[in-house]
C-alpha cells in the first residue's frame, strides 16, 4: 500500500499549527516577564511560514491521496494570507493594550484562522475544505467577540456564529447531495464527473451545487446573505475588522475556484443567471448603502460587498484572465483594505470613537503622510490609475467582456462610478474641511509602519503589475 | 418493515427536536435532545452503521447530555421567560416551513440516476469498526489531525469568551 504522507506538501499550515502551540505556550511562560513575547513570536512564525512558502513554490501535485493540492495556487493563496496575516499583527497590539484585551490568545487564534484558510486553498477533498473552513470560521467567532466589555463587540460575534452555523448546515447539506450523486468527496472526481456527466446539473447535483454556493457565498458576503457583515465588521475590534474583510473572503473565493471553476465544462444557463443576478445584487446593493453611512467603518464594512460584487463577475467570466484578475485583486485587495482599516482605527482616536467621518477632518495638514497613505487606499478602491486597484478591475472586467457579458460590466462600471463618490467624500474632508478642535494624532508606529507597507505595495503593484499577474496566471493554469 | 421502521423513528427524531426547542422547562428539552439521539442512532444501524450508532449513544447521549444536565441544574435555571407570539414569528414559522416544503418537494421529485452514488453496493466490510479505524487514520489522517486543530481553537476559544478576566 502507498502511504501518501508527503509532509512538505503542507508544510505552510504545519508551521502554522506549531507556531499557533508555541505562542500559547511563549505566552504563559514568558508573558508575565516579556508582555509582547507572544507578538513577536508571532510574527516570526508568519515570516519564517512567508518565506517557506515562496522558496518551495508549488509545482503541481497532490498529497495524502489527493486530499491536498500542492499547485501555484495553493502557494498563491498562502503567501496573499500570511501577507494579511502579517500586515495585522503588525499593527494590533496598539489597539489591544489600548483596550486593555492584550492577551496572547488573540495571536493563536489568528494564526488557527490562517491555518484553516490555507486547507480551504488548497483542498482537494469537500472534508478537507469543510474542516479548513470551520477552523477558520470558530477563531472569527471568537476573535470578533474578543473585546468582551464592549456590548457591540458581543454582539458581532454572537450574530456571526449564530448565521454562520445556520449557513453550514446549507453547506453540509449541498455536499452530502454532491457526494451522494458522485459517489465520493474528492474534487478530481467531482470535476471527472461533471465532465463526463450529459446533464451535469442533473440529478441532485444541481440542488447539491446550489447549496454549496450558498454556503459560500455567505462567507463571501454576498447579497442577499450578506446581513451579517456590516454589523459583524462595525461591532469586531478593528484590526479584526481589517483580517475579516480581506483573508476569509480570499479563502472562500479560493474554495469556489477549486470547487466550481472548470473551464470547458458548461454548468448551464441557470446557473450563469444565478450568479448574474448575484454579482448585480451584490455590487448595487453594496454601494448604494454605503452611500448613506457617516461611520468610516460602516462605510467601508459596504464597500467590501461591492468589492465582492466585483470578483463575483471575474467568477462568472471564469477564463484564464477573470479568474487570474481575481487572484490579482483578491492579493492587492487585502493591502488596500488593511492600510485603510489600520488609517481608520488611528484617526478615530481623534474623535469621539465612533468612526465618523468628520474625525478626518484637516488630517491633510495635521499629518501629510497618513492623509497621502489614505488617499492611495481610496482611490485605489475607487479603481483609479495608476493603483493597484485599477489593474484589478480592468482584468475582471475585460474577461467579462471577452466572453460576452457585456451588460454586465456596463453595470460594474457604473458600479465603481458611483463609488467614486464615498471614497472621494473621505478625501475631500481630509484636505478642504475645516474641522472642530479635534485631539493630535497619536504616535503609533507600528499602525504606520503597515500603513506605510500597504500603501507602496499598491503603487509598486500598480505600476509594476505584470510580475504579480504573470504568477497569478501560472498559478490559474496549474489549477487546469 | 424498513419503511415502517424508519417512518417512525424518523417521526420520533422530528418530534423530539421540535420539543428541544419548544418545551419551556430547560431539563425537558435535555431529555427530548436525548430521546432525539437515540432516534437518529437508530436510522444509523438502518443505515448499516451500527458503530457510529453505538458513538452516538455513548458519546452524544451518554456524556455530553450528563454534562448539559448537569449545566442546566448546576445554573439552576427556571422556566425561560418568553414575549407570547408576535408577528415577526408567525412570518418566520410560516417562511422557514415553506422553504422546508420547497426542499423537500425538489428532492422528491428529482429521480435518482442509474449511475448515481446513491445507488452503489455498499463494500463487503462496510460499517466495520475495522473498516472506519483503517480509512479514519490511513485514508483520511489528515482530515483527522485538522479536526484536532480545530477543537484546540474551539477549546482555546471557549475559554477566551467564558473567562471573566484573562490574565
Amino acid at each position: 500500500m502507498n502511504y501518501d504522507y508527503n509532509l512538505s506538501a503542507i508544510a505552510v499550515p504545519l508551521i502554522l499549527a506549531a507556531g499557533s502551540v508555541l505562542v500559547l505556550l511563549t505566552d504563559v511562560l514568558l508573558g508575565k516577564k516579556a508582555k509582547d513575547s507572544a507578538y513577536q513570536t508571532t510574527l516570526t512564525i508568519l515570516a519564517l511560514a512567508g518565506v517557506f512558502c515562496f522558496t518551495r513554490w508549488g509545482t503541481g501535485g497532490s498529497a495524502f491521496f489527493g486530499q491536498v493540492y500542492t499547485d501555484g495556487f495553493t502557494s498563491f493563496f498562502n503567501l496573499a494570507f500570511l501577507t494579511v496575516g502579517f500586515l495585522v499583527v503588525l499593527n494590533s497590539p496598539n489597539y489591544l493594550i489600548r483596550n486593555g484585551i492584550d492577551h496572547g490568545e488573540y495571536y493563536m487564534l489568528i494564526l488557527l484562522a490562517l491555518l484553516g484558510m490555507t486547507f480551504m486553498a488548497s483542498a482537494g477533498d469537500l472534508l478537507i475544505f469543510f474542516l479548513g473552513l470551520e477552523t477558520m470560521s470558530i477563531c472569527l467567532y471568537v476573535l470578533a467577540g474578543f473585546h468582551k466589555s464592549r456590548a457591540k463587540s458581543n454582539e458581532s460575534s454572537l450574530k456571526y456564529l449564530l448565521l454562520g452555523a445556520f449557513f453550514t448546515g446549507f453547506l453540509l447539506y449541498g455536499m452530502a447531495l454532491v457526494y451522494g450523486q458522485v459517489g465520493s468527496t474528492n474534487l478530481a472526481e467531482i470535476s471527472n464527473y461533471l465532465a463526463e456527466a450529459a446533464n451535469p446539473l442533473g440529478g441532485y447535483m444541481g440542488i447539491g451545487l446550489a447549496l454549496l454556493l450558498i454556503g459560500l457565498t455567505f462567507k463571501m458576503a454576498v447579497v442577499p446573505f450578506h446581513f451579517w457583515s456590516p454589523d459583524v465588521y462595525d461591532g469586531a475590534p478593528t484590526p479584526v475588522t481589517a483580517f475579516m474583510s480581506t483573508a476569509p473572503k480570499a479563502a472562500a473565493f479560493a474554495a469556489a475556484l477549486r470547487i466550481f471553476y472548470h473551464p470547458g465544462i458548461e454548468l448551464g444557463i441557470p446557473w450563469e443567471n444565478v450568479l448574474w443576478v448575484l454579482a448585480v445584487l451584490t455590487m448595487t446593493v453594496g454601494n448604494f448603502a454605503a452611500l448613506a453611512q457617516t461611520s468610516v467603518k460602516r462605510m467601508l464594512a459596504y464597500s467590501s460587498i461591492t468589492h465582492a460584487g466585483y470578483l463575483l463577475v471575474g467568477f462568472l467570466a471564469s477564463n484564464e484572465l477573470g479568474a487570474s484578475g481575481m487572484l490579482f485583486y483578491l492579493f492587492m485587495y487585502g493591502f488596500m483594505n488593511v492600510g485603510a482599516f489600520t488609517i481608520a482605527y488611528l484617526v478615530n482616536r481623534r474623535g469621539k470613537g465612533n468612526y465618523n467621518l468628520s474625525d478626518f477632518a484637516q488630517l491633510g495638514t495635521k499629518s501629510p503622510m497618513l492623509a497621502a497613505l489614505m488617499s492611495i487606499f481610496m482611490l485605489s478602491l475607487t479603481g483609479i490609475p495608476p493603483l493597484a486597484g485599477f489593474f484589478g478591475k480592468l482584468y475582471i472586467f475585460s474577461a467579462a467582456v471577452q466572453e460576452g457579458y457585456v451588460w454586465l460590466v456596463v453595470i460594474a462600471v457604473l458600479n465603481s462610478a458611483i463609488s467614486v463618490f464615498y471614497y472621494l467624500r473621505v478625501m475631500v474632508m481630509m484636505y478642504m474641511r475645516e474641522g472642530e478642535d479635534l485631539a493630535d494624532l497619536e504616535k503609533a508606529p507600528t499602525v504606520a509602519i503597515t500603513a506605510v507597507i500597504c500603501g507602496l505595495a499598491i503603487l509598486i503593484f500598480g505600476l509594476f503589475p505584470s510580475p504579480l499577474l504573470d504568477l497569478a496566471r501560472a498559478s490559474i493554469i496549474a489549477l487546469l | 418493515m424498513e419503511t415502517f421502521f424508519f417512518i417512525l423513528f424518523a417521526v420520533v427524531a422530528i418530534f423530539s427536536g421540535l420539543m428541544v426547542i419548544l418545551k419551556k422547562n430547560p431539563i425537558a428539552s435535555v431529555m427530548f435532545l436525548i430521546l432525539a439521539l437515540f432516534a437518529t442512532a437508530a436510522l444509523y444501524v438502518m443505515l448499516m452503521a451500527p458503530f457510529m450508532a453505538a458513538i452516538q449513544i455513548i458519546v452524544y447521549a451518554g456524556a455530553i447530555m450528563v454534562l448539559f444536565l448537569f449545566v442546566v441544574m448546576l445554573l439552576n435555571l427556571s422556566k425561560i421567560q418568553e414575549g407570547g407570539v408576535s408577528a415577526l414569528k408567525i412570518i418566520g414559522a410560516l417562511v422557514a416551513g415553506g422553504i422546508m416544503v420547497a426542499i423537500a418537494v425538489v428532492v422528491r421529485s428529482i429521480a435518482i440516476p442509474a449511475d448515481s452514488g446513491f445507488l452503489r453496493e455498499l463494500p463487503a466490510e462496510y460499517g466495520t469498526v475495522e473498516s472506519i479505524g483503517r480509512s479514519m487514520f490511513i485514508t483520511y489522517l489528515l482530515p483527522f489531525e485538522i479536526a484536532s486543530f480545530l477543537l484546540l481553537a474551539a477549546i482555546i476559544g471557549a475559554v477566551v469568551l467564558a473567562k471573566k478576566k484573562l490574565e
